[in-house]
C-alpha cells in the first residue's frame, strides 16, 4: 500500500511593506529597545543559585533512617526505572525488614528525573532531592553507589511531607 | 460418554473426569490453589468454585465430577463474588509482603490478586503475626505468615516422596505448618515443595533474596546430576546461572526434580576454579598460551607417537556430538585403546528420580562412540597399559582422572596427558596440554537419558565467544537493553569453546577438511551414521526429547 502523501504547505507571498524591508528593521528595532528597559530575569549563575520548591524532581537519593537505609532491595525502582538507571542486589539483614540492599546504584548517565522511582516505592525508601547540578569526568563517576545516594530522614523532610501531603 | 456444557460450550466426555480437569483440558481457566495434578484433591482453598445448574450452592470444581447434562458456569456473577469473598479472606491474614518476598513475580496469590479480586480489603484489625525465617529443613526456608493452608506441601511428601514430615498444628486463623516433632524438611526431594507452595510461604535457602524473578532470563536445559536427565529451567542474571527449577516432561521427570540437581549440578559453572584459556606447560608450569599455540602442540605430539602409544577417554559428561567427533578424530588418528570412565554409584539410586548412574549422557557416550571402530576400553585395562609403559600418551576429554581410583599413581610414568576441561581437576593439575572447553550450559548438544530418551541441552551462559542476542539465547530484560558501560552487563566470560569445536580445530589442523560449522551439523551426521538416532533432528527431539531406537528398529518405551 501506498502512503498519501504529505499535504503541501503554500507559503504566504510577503506583503508590499514587507517587501520594503526597512519598516521591518524597524519593527524588530522596536521590539529589542522596549524589552531593555523591562524588569531583568537572568540569575547570575553560579553566585547566585536557585532554591528548587518541595515538588522539584532532582536526583532520586535513598532514606535513611536512624542509621540504615529504608529500602528492602524488591527491586521495584529498579523494575519500573524507563531508563534502566537503577541495579539492586538484595542481601539477608538482621533486622525485621528482613533484606537490604547490599549494592545500590543508580547510573545518573541514564537517569531522567522521571520519578517513577519514588512514586513505586512501597518503603518511601528512594525519592527525588533538590540536587539538579551533576558533572561528572568519567561514566564510571556517573554510578551513584548507595554512600552516595543515602541522605538522613531529618534533611530529606520537606520532601517527605509534600509526598505525604499530595499521596 | 457423558456431554456437560461449560460457559456455553458443550464438551463430550469419556469416563468420570472432574468439572476442574475437562476445564483446563478444553481451554477454560479455572484458578486453584489447592489442587495440583499430580496430588489427592484437598478441597480446601475453595478458590475454584463455580455454578452447577440444579445444584443449590456454589461447588468447588476439583472436586465435582462430570455427569451427563451438567450445566456449568464459571464466569457468572455468583462465581466471580465467590471468588472475591474467598481472596478476601485469604488476604485478610496475608502479611502482603511481597517487596521482601522471593515469590514475588511468580506467585499465585500475587495473580489472582489481579485477576480475582475485588482489590480491596474492609479488614481493620491487626493480622495474626507467626513465626518468619523458619529453618523447616536444610534447604527449605518456611514463612509462616504467608502460608495460606493449601497443604500441596504436606501432601508432596505424604504421596509423592512417601516420607511424611510436614503437619498443620493449631486451629482456625492460628494453622501454622511445621515438621513432625524432631523431623526436618530433608528429604531428597524437599525442594519441590517449593515450587508446588502458590505462595511464598516455602522458600529456597539456597536462592534466597538472590534475585527477583523477572531479572532473570530462563532457559530450557536438562540436569546433569544424574542419568535420569531431568528437564529443567536454568535462569541466569547478567552471565551467571542463579537457580535451576524443575520443567515439565511427563516422560521424564514430571513436575519434579532432587534437591542434588537442582543445588549442586550449577555451581561448577560459576565457580573461581574455571579455566580461562587453553593451557600448554612449560618448564613444570602451566601457561596460557593461544588456541593456535595449543593446537600445534597437540598436533606435534600426536604425530610423535604411534596409534598404539595413545589412549583416549571420553566423557558421559559430554554431549553425543563431542563423543562423536573425539572418536571420529582418535580412530583417524589411530588410537586404539578409547574408552570411558564410569561414574555408577549404587548407593545414590532410588526408585523415584535419582540413578546410580552420576552421569548425564553413558547411554549417547556409548552409542554415538561405541559404535565406531572397537569396543570400548574399560579404565582398569588403561591404567594396566599406562603403567607397563605402553601407553605413553593420554588425551582426557571433559572428565576427570582423579574419580576413578588408580590412575593418580600411573600418571607421572605418561609422557604427554592431554585434557579437555571447564574446571581445574587433578587431571589439569597434571596435564601438559589443557584445552579450555565449554561446560553443558554454555553449549548446543545432546544427550541419551537412563530409558534411551534423546534430549536437548541448550547454552544460557555466554563465553567470550558468543553474543546472546545473536547467538539465539534467551534474553532477559536487561540483557536486551544493557549497553557495554553499564555494570550489569559485564558478567565475566569465559575463553571457552565447545569440546566438539577444538576437535575440528584439530583435525583441520592435521588435515582433515572438517566443515562442520554448529552442533547441529555434527548431529546430523551422527544420524545418518548411527542407526539409534535414524530420524531424529534437533526439531524432531525438541524441547521434550524422542526415544532412541534400539538395535530391532523400535524406539525404547519411555517411561520405566
Ligand atoms: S527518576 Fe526515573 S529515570 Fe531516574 S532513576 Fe528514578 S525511575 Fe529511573
Ligand atoms: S523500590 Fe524502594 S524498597 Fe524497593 S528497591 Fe527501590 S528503593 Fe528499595
Ligand atoms: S506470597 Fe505472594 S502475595 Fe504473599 S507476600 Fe509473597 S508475593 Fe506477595
Ligand atoms: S507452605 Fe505453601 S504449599 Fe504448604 S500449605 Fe502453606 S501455602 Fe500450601
Amino acid at each position: 500500500m501506498t502512503r498519501p502523501l504529505p499535504p503541501i504547505v503554500h507559503r504566504k507571498d510577503l506583503t508590499f511593506w514587507q517587501k520594503l524591508y526597512i519598516p521591518e528593521i524597524v519593527r524588530g528595532l522596536k521590539i529589542t529597545i522596549t524589552q531593555m528597559f523591562r524588569p531583568k530575569f537572568t540569575r547570575q549563575y553560579p553566585e547566585e543559585r536557585w532554591v528548587p520548591g518541595a515538588a522539584f524532581r532532582g536526583r532520586p537519593v535513598l532514606v535513611e533512617e536512624s542509621g540504615v537505609e529504608r529500602c528492602v532491595a524488591c527491586g521495584l525502582c529498579s523494575r519500573v526505572c524507563p531508563a534502566l538507571a537503577i541495579e539492586v542486589q538484595a542481601s539477608e539483614s538482621p533486622y525485621w525488614k528482613e533484606r537490604y540492599p547490599v549494592k545500590f546504584e543508580i547510573n545518573m548517565l541514564r537517569c531522567i528525573f522521571c520519578g517513577f522511582c519514588e512514586e513505586v516505592c512501597p518503603e518511601e525508601a528512594i525519592i527525588m532531592s533538590k540536587e539538579f547540578e551533576l558533572t561528572f569526568h568519567s561514566q564510571e563517576d556517573a554510578i551513584f553507589p548507595k554512600e552516595k545516594l543515602l541522605k538522613s530522614k531529618e534533611e530529606m523532610k520537606e520532601r517527605l511531607d509534600y509526598l505525604r501531603a499530595n499521596r | 460418554m457423558a456431554t456437560i456444557t461449560i460457559d456455553g460450550k458443550q464438551i463430550e466426555v469419556e469416563g468420570r473426569p472432574t468439572v476442574m480437569q475437562v476445564a483446563l483440558a478444553n481451554g477454560i481457566q479455572i484458578p486453584q490453589f489447592c489442587w495440583h495434578p499430580r496430588l489427592s484433591i484437598a478441597g480446601n482453598c475453595r478458590i475454584c468454585l463455580v455454578e452447577i445448574e440444579k445444584m443449590p450452592k456454589l461447588a468447588i470444581s476439583c472436586q465435582t465430577t462430570v455427569s451427563d447434562g451438567m450445566v456449568v458456569r464459571t464466569t457468572s456473577e455468583k462465581v466471580i463474588n465467590a471468588r472475591e469473598a474467598v481472596m478476601e479472606f485469604l488476604l485478610i491474614n496475608h502479611p502482603l509482603d511481597c517487596p521482601i518476598c522471593d515469590e514475588a513475580g511468580e506467585c499465585k496469590l500475587q495473580d489472582y490478586a489481579y485477576q480475582h479480586s475485588a482489590g480491596v480489603s474492609r479488614f481493620e484489625f491487626d493480622k495474626v503475626r507467626k513465626p518468619k525465617r523458619v529453618e523447616l529443613g536444610p534447604r527449605v526456608t518456611l514463612d509462616t505468615e504467608r502460608c495460606i493452608m493449601c497443604s500441596r506441601c504436606i501432601r508432596f511428601c505424604d504421596e509423592i516422596v512417601k516420607t511424611p514430615q510436614l503437619v498443620f498444628t493449631k486451629r482456625g486463623d492460628h494453622v501454622e505448618l511445621t515438621t513432625f516433632p524432631g523431623e526436618k524438611l530433608d528429604n531428597p526431594y524437599s525442594m519441590n515443595t517449593i515450587d508446588l507452595c502458590p505462595v511464598g510461604a516455602l522458600t529456597s535457602t539456597d536462592f534466597r533474596f538472590k534475585s527477583r524473578v523477572w531479572e532473570m532470563s530462563s532457559t530450557p536445559t536438562i540436569c546433569q546430576g544424574c542419568s535420569r536427565g531431568c528437564n529443567v529451567h536454568m535462569w541466569v542474571r547478567n552471565n551467571q546461572i542463579m537457580r535451576l527449577t524443575p520443567r515439565l516432561n511427563p516422560d521424564v521427570n514430571d513436575y519434579w526434580m532432587c534437591d542434588h540437581g537442582r543445588l549442586n549440578t550449577f555451581k561448577s559453572v560459576n565457580a573461581g576454579d574455571r579455566i580461562h584459556g587453553p593451557m600448554i606447560r612449560k618448564e613444570g608450569q602451566l601457561v596460557e598460551v593461544g588456541w593456535d599455540e595449543a593446537v600445534a602442540s597437540l598436533v606435534s605430539n600426536l604425530k610423535s607417537f604411534r596409534g598404539g602409544e595413545i589412549a583416549a577417554i571420553g566423557s558421559a559428561y559430554a554431549t553425543n556430538e563431542d563423543n562423536y567427533i573425539f572418536r571420529r578424530l582418535m580412530t583417524h588418528v589411530g588410537v586404539e585403546n578409547f574408552g570411558f570412565l564410569s561414574h555408577i554409584d549404587e548407593g545414590r539410586a532410588d526408585d523415584f528420580l535419582v540413578t546410580a548412574d552420576r552421569t548425564p549422557n553413558s547411554l549417547g557416550a556409548n552409542l554415538v562412540a561405541g559404535q565406531q571402530g572397537r569396543a570400548p576400553a574399560d579404565a582398569e585395562s588403561i591404567i594396566g597399559k599406562i603403567a607397563a609403559g605402553q601407553i605413553k600418551m593420554l588425551y582426557v576429554m571433559d572428565d576427570d582422572l582423579g574419580s576413578v581410583p588408580g590412575f593418580e599413581d600411573v600418571l607421572p610414568k605418561l609422557e604427554i596427558l592431554v585434557v579437555h576441561a571447564s574446571n581445574h581437576s587433578l587431571t589439569t593439575r597434571n596435564a601438559d596440554i589443557v584445552l579450555a572447553s565449554s561446560t553443558y550450559a554454555e553449549k548446543n548438544g545432546t544427550m541419551v537419558n537412563v530409558t534411551g530418551r534423546v534430549q536437548r541441552i541448550k547454552p544460557a551462559v555466554a563465553t567470550l565467544y558468543d553474543e546472546r542476542s545473536l547467538d539465539g539465547f534467551s534474553m532477559s530484560r536487561w540483557d536486551k537493553f544493557g549497553a557495554h558501560n553499564d555494570r550489569w552487563t559485564r558478567g565475566q566470560k569465559f575463553d571457552v569453546k565447545e569440546s566438539w569445536r577444538i576437535l575440528v580445530g584439530l583435525g583441520n589442523a592435521i588435515g582433515l577438511k572438517w566443515k562442520y560449522a554448529n552442533s547441529q551439523e555434527v548431529f546430523a551426521e551422527i544420524v545418518a551414521k548411527i542407526p539409534a538416532f535414524r530420524g531424529l533432528s534437533y526439531a524432531s527431539i525438541g524441547r521434550s526429547g524422542a526415544p532412541v531406537r534400539t538395535p530391532s528398529e523400535k524406539p525404547v518405551a519411555a517411561g520405566t
